[in-house]
């Protein structure tokens, strides 16, 4: 055993990895946190109040009359709670995020500092417009940026994230059909690698979806989209760069058949990532393509959301988009709300009020931090540092698409694991215990065992080869028989692998109370 | 450029090792016609300073709720959230995270997400809560669409009530669906109206309350219509401050209820993020959209959270999905439920009461100089602008009181055009409303009606 200069042994005391416990559930740093119902008190609060006036006998038989059972936290003990909570979730802002067709980036804090600048923050969805100009001027700019780097003529700003601006692009896609008097085109094609809320939006719409078969080299088959296209086809959804980290070589030809049908070209712009500020959407034939702006423009993920998903259209479609929509008056900017009176192509609304402006107020300071040479870098890096880790990592792994460079997004696939007895899960859940979050696992559904690995450009050479030099380890661990490191994996998060097979089966969805917890006290005293 | 951390040298040390000879050797497969050269027409990188610069001063050109007198309803309001809460959500560990995917080093999340549900499910008072939707109008509209699956009905019947945002989110997305949705006319009281228009064909019934007018309404007996003809009833409320004083919509008998939950823990934010609360009784769960988290034990049978369910997603079920719906709230709901956390059940009733409050001061002013329309009202009412106040147009109303320095509510034509109620005015009153504010609107009121 090697020993430090003060005598300890340089490696955890095999007790401790083994499931050394401590007496009261607590890790070191880690508490043993209880539900918010086990520590809270019924007749607790954390805020003070003033006493109201004027009492509720007006509503008499409208008020509650039961209690809620919602219990209360005192200040320090909320600080404590959720505090607590947050050390036992992995972040960016903790160690590389490599989730693929995620693009978890850094989250720049001048941004989150903007947004909740009163100005933006306090400003109410409704109030007149002559008192929001600088809010509009925003939402008018984020706009211009949007065009801009996409080569598309307008965008529809109010789809509250990605899938919601799939929705918005193939509901302006079918209002275009229809005013066409082509209301029986309602096939889409989907290829297989496609992210899920492709052919899920689709249903949604009311369309059937076919899938597009897949060429070797992880491109969409044009022999079998061109098959396919008929005059029932509204529209093609094709993600570019795709899920395998490859640019469609032929997409230009793809746009071009699908228009000679009659189809649109949606594209999922979910890795606009790879090429902002380098290639443009539009000259790429595309019809209609929602920008994530909580990946590519660094909107913080939040554990899930918000997101924003504005949806940039081609001349064609732009007269079908929803409402509002801001336009430029003798008086200022104002807005257009009722699609009704104004422009009767546009299809609808998609949400109450303007769309997610506190999304907008932080991708465009992220816009306008980077500017026209920063996000052309910004898409350089994300390339080079995927390919990077491509390059790395085939020492050991098995890159799906060997051959040609990968965009923004490493794939490799399991055959370098046969023979292991360990799986694609095996090995992510491995990665946790060296510091690491797992890439996107099994997905594309077109790879077997994918591990899709998007680094972005927020990293530095030392975190790429730190985690790689882990990916490296690892996969030597496996060969070498080490397979009891990866099939009880993790063993040094704050827990052990979780039972999903018996949540699902056994659906716990809510805290309920135990038989012998006090119940809140009844409202009579009020 | 402060956000990458690469050098140059870095660069080029890193194409030797993929051995690539330069950085367009790695976009050989844009085709050549896509490849720009130049950069695109817009401006270079901007320091810190110089962006903040700008973007202060577009928000210095917007009059911010609390810089006066401010009555705007109608959907969004404005209540004061704890330093707290902010504080909290900005924690790494929290804003930069994915969704929880791997449980094992997610349960921060997790848990939150599960005390959420539970916080959402008894303040709506029905079993099984999602963990989040965009806002209330999606949330509305994805309700509708899952009684098409629940009852293989075709039919929704919105009541005149109901916010018209949300019909109107509802009728393009549920429509989109093939639905046949039926609004009914716009009402003070258009709740009385709904139990008629329900039939064999009905899926659900859509009823607000607090309506869009602020009114108040106790809608067991539409319940109880839905039920008989066997249609679901789902619950609307704007105004997620109003559990802690009426009936819950489960106490009444909806099956589904939806909310926007901006008003606990979220600022206005002109409009977004919000958060969409979705809430149904356990027997529908499997036909619930959005993201569920569950409890479960790890390996060494300690209790643990992971999502759930998620066969009913898209990136599961894929076109069988219930919705398309993949990045939620998650950060909005946070914040909704640590202010949740602070109030509990006490803080939550003493603030419904605070705001029931301010609104009947509000009312009591407004006596004898506008007629106030709301019967029954929670923290809003709707109030008819008479012909001597701005022609009785209540957008105009709105317009000359921007001089007196005030924000005098929403009119509901911003909300319905061509409604036939542009005299109608929406005020809201909560617990940032002050007496001197309320004393402001209504002598700015008075001196205009040479009161």
């Amino acid at each position: 055993m090697t020993l430090t200069s003060v005598g300890r042994p340089t490696r955890p005391h095999p007790a401790i990895s083994e499931g050394h416990a401590s007496l009261t559930g607590g890790r070191g740093l880690l508490q043993d946190e209880p539900l918010l119902f086990e520590l809270g008190g019924w007749d607790k609060t954390g805020v003070d109040l003033p006493a109201a006036e004027h009492d509720a006998s007006d509503l008499g038989g409208l008020l509650r009359t039961t209690p809620i059972g919602l219990p209360g936290l005192s200040e320090p003990e909320t600080l404590r709670h959720y505090v607590r909570l947050s050390q036992m979730n992995h972040a960016i802002d903790l160690a590389l995020y490599p989730l693929g067709s995620c693009t978890m980036k850094h989250n720049p804090r001048l941004n989150e500092k903007l947004a909740r600048l009163a100005g933006f923050a306090d400003l109410h969805p409704l109030q007149p417009v002559s008192t929001a100009q600088g809010a509009l001027e925003l939402i008018d700019r984020l706009a211009h940026w949007l065009k801009t780097l996409t080569g598309m003529p307008a965008v529809a700003m109010t789809p509250k994230a990605g899938a919601h601006g799939e929705l918005c692009g193939l509901l302006t896609i079918r209002a275009a059909h229809e005013a066409a008097g082509h209301g029986h085109r309602r096939r889409v094609l989907v290829p297989t690698s496609a992210h899920g809320t492709n052919p899920a939006t689709a249903a949604f719409v009311g369309y059937s979806v076919q899938e597009i078969a897949q060429t070797a080299d992880g491109r969409v088959d044009l022999a079998d989209l061109a098959a396919k296209l008929g005059p029932d086809v509204a529209a093609i959804m094709v993600t570019n760069p795709n899920t395998c980290g490859l640019f469609e070589r032929e997409v230009i030809e793809i746009a071009r058949v699908a228009h000679a049908s009659g189809a649109y070209f949606y594209c999922d712009g979910a890795n606009f990532n790879a090429i902002v500020g380098r290639v443009r959407p539009g000259d790429l034939g595309v019809d209609a393509m929602h920008i994530n702006l909580h990946k590519t423009f660094s909107t913080p993920h939040g554990g899930g959301g918000p997101g924003a998903g504005p949806v940039v259209l081609s001349a064609a479609l732009a007269p079908f988009a929803p409402a509002p929509w801001i336009v430029h008056g003798p008086a200022g900017l104002t807005l257009v709300e009722d699609a009704r009176d104004e422009a009767a192509a546009a299809f609808g609304r998609m949400c109450a009020f303007q769309g997610q402006m506190g999304m907008f107020v932080r991708a465009y300071a992220y816009m306008r931090s980077h500017g026209a040479d920063g996000l052309r870098q910004v898409a350089e890096d994300a390339v080079l540092n995927a390919n990077y880790v491509k390059a790395r990592l085939s020492a050991e792994m098995t890159p799906a698409f060997p051959d040609g460079p990968c965009m923004h997004e490493a794939l490799f696939d399991d055959s370098w694991l046969e023979g292991c007895g360990i799986t694609t899960l095996d090995f992510a859940k491995a990665m946790i215990d060296e510091g690491f979050h797992p890439m996107t696992m099994y997905f594309p559904l077109v790879v077997h065992g994918a591990m899709l690995i998007e680094p972005t450009e927020t990293e530095s050479r030392r975190e790429l080869d730190r985690f790689c030099d882990a990916l490296l380890a690892l996969a030597r661990a496996a060969k070498a028989g080490d397979t009891e490191r990866f099939t009880g994996a993790p063993y040094l998060a704050p827990l052990r692998r979780l039972d999903e097979t018996m949540a699902a089966r056994k659906p716990k969805l809510a805290w309920r109370p135990e038989p012998t917890t006090v119940a809140p006290a009844p409202l009579a005293a009020e | 450029m402060r956000y990458l951390p690469l050098t140059p040298d870095d660069r080029a040390q890193m194409l030797g090792v993929i051995g690539a000879p330069d950085i367009d050797a790695l976009f050989v497969d844009v085709p050549a016609s896509a490849r720009r050269a130049a950069l695109f027409d817009l401006p270079l990188h901007a320091g810190e300073l110089e962006v903040e610069r700008e973007l202060t001063g577009l928000a210095a050109r917007n009059r911010a709720a609390g810089d006066g007198p401010f009555f705007c309803g109608a959907g969004a309001y404005r209540h004061h959230v704890p330093a707290s809460v902010d504080h909290l959500i900005q924690r790494s560990e929290f804003l930069t995270s994915y969704t929880p995917y791997q449980p094992e080093i997610a349960q921060g999340t997790l848990q939150v997400l599960f005390e959420f549900q539970t916080q959402v499910a008894a303040l709506t008072g029905l079993d099984v809560a999602n963990a989040s939707m965009y806002d209330g109008s999606t949330a509305c509209a994805e309700a509708v669409m899952m009684s098409q699956r629940v009852t293989r009905r075709e039919k929704a019947i919105l009541s005149g009530g109901l916010h018209p945002h949300y019909a109107a989110v509802t009728q393009t997305i549920a429509h989109a669906e093939g639905m046949t949705i039926v609004r009914q006319a716009a009402a003070i009281d258009a709740e009385a109206d709904v139990i008629a228009a329900i039939d064999a064909e009905t899926a659900c019934v859509v009823v607000q309350t607090p309506n869009v007018f602020g009114v108040v309404t106790d809608v067991t007996a539409i319940a109880q219509a839905a039920h008989a003809a066997g249609a679901l009833l789902i619950v609307v409320t704007t105004e997620a401050v109003s559990f802690g004083l009426l009936k819950s919509p489960g106490e009444m008998g909806a099956d589904i209820a939806v909310a926007e939950g901006q008003s606990i823990g979220n600022a206005l934010n002109y409009g977004g993020p919000y958060v969409g609360l979705f809430t149904c009784r356990e027997a529908l769960v499997r036909q619930m959209p959005g993201r569920l988290c569950g409890e479960t034990v790890d390996a060494q049978g300690r209790r643990g959270y992971v999502l759930t369910l998620s066969t009913r997603e898209q990136h599961i079920r894929r076109e069988k999905a219930t919705s398309n719906i993949c990045t939620n709230s998650g950060l909005c709901a946070l914040a909704f439920s640590i202010h949740m956390s602070l109030l509990g059940e006490v803080g939550l009733r003493q603030l419904a009461a605070l705001n029931h409050s301010r609104a009947r001061e509000l009312t009591a002013a407004l006596d004898g100089v506008v007629e106030v329309l709301t019967p029954r009202f929670f923290n809003e009412i709707a109030v008819r602008v008479p012909p001597g106040l701005a022609g009785g147009d209540a957008a105009a109303l709105v317009d000359e009181l921007l001089a007196d320095g005030i924000l005098a509510g929403v009119p509901y034509s911003r909300l319905a055009p061509g409604a036939g109620m542009d005299d109608v005015l929406l005020l809201a009153a909560t617990e940032t409303t002050t007496t001197q504010d309320i004393a402001a609107l209504a002598a700015a009121l008075k001196r205009r009606l040479g009161q």
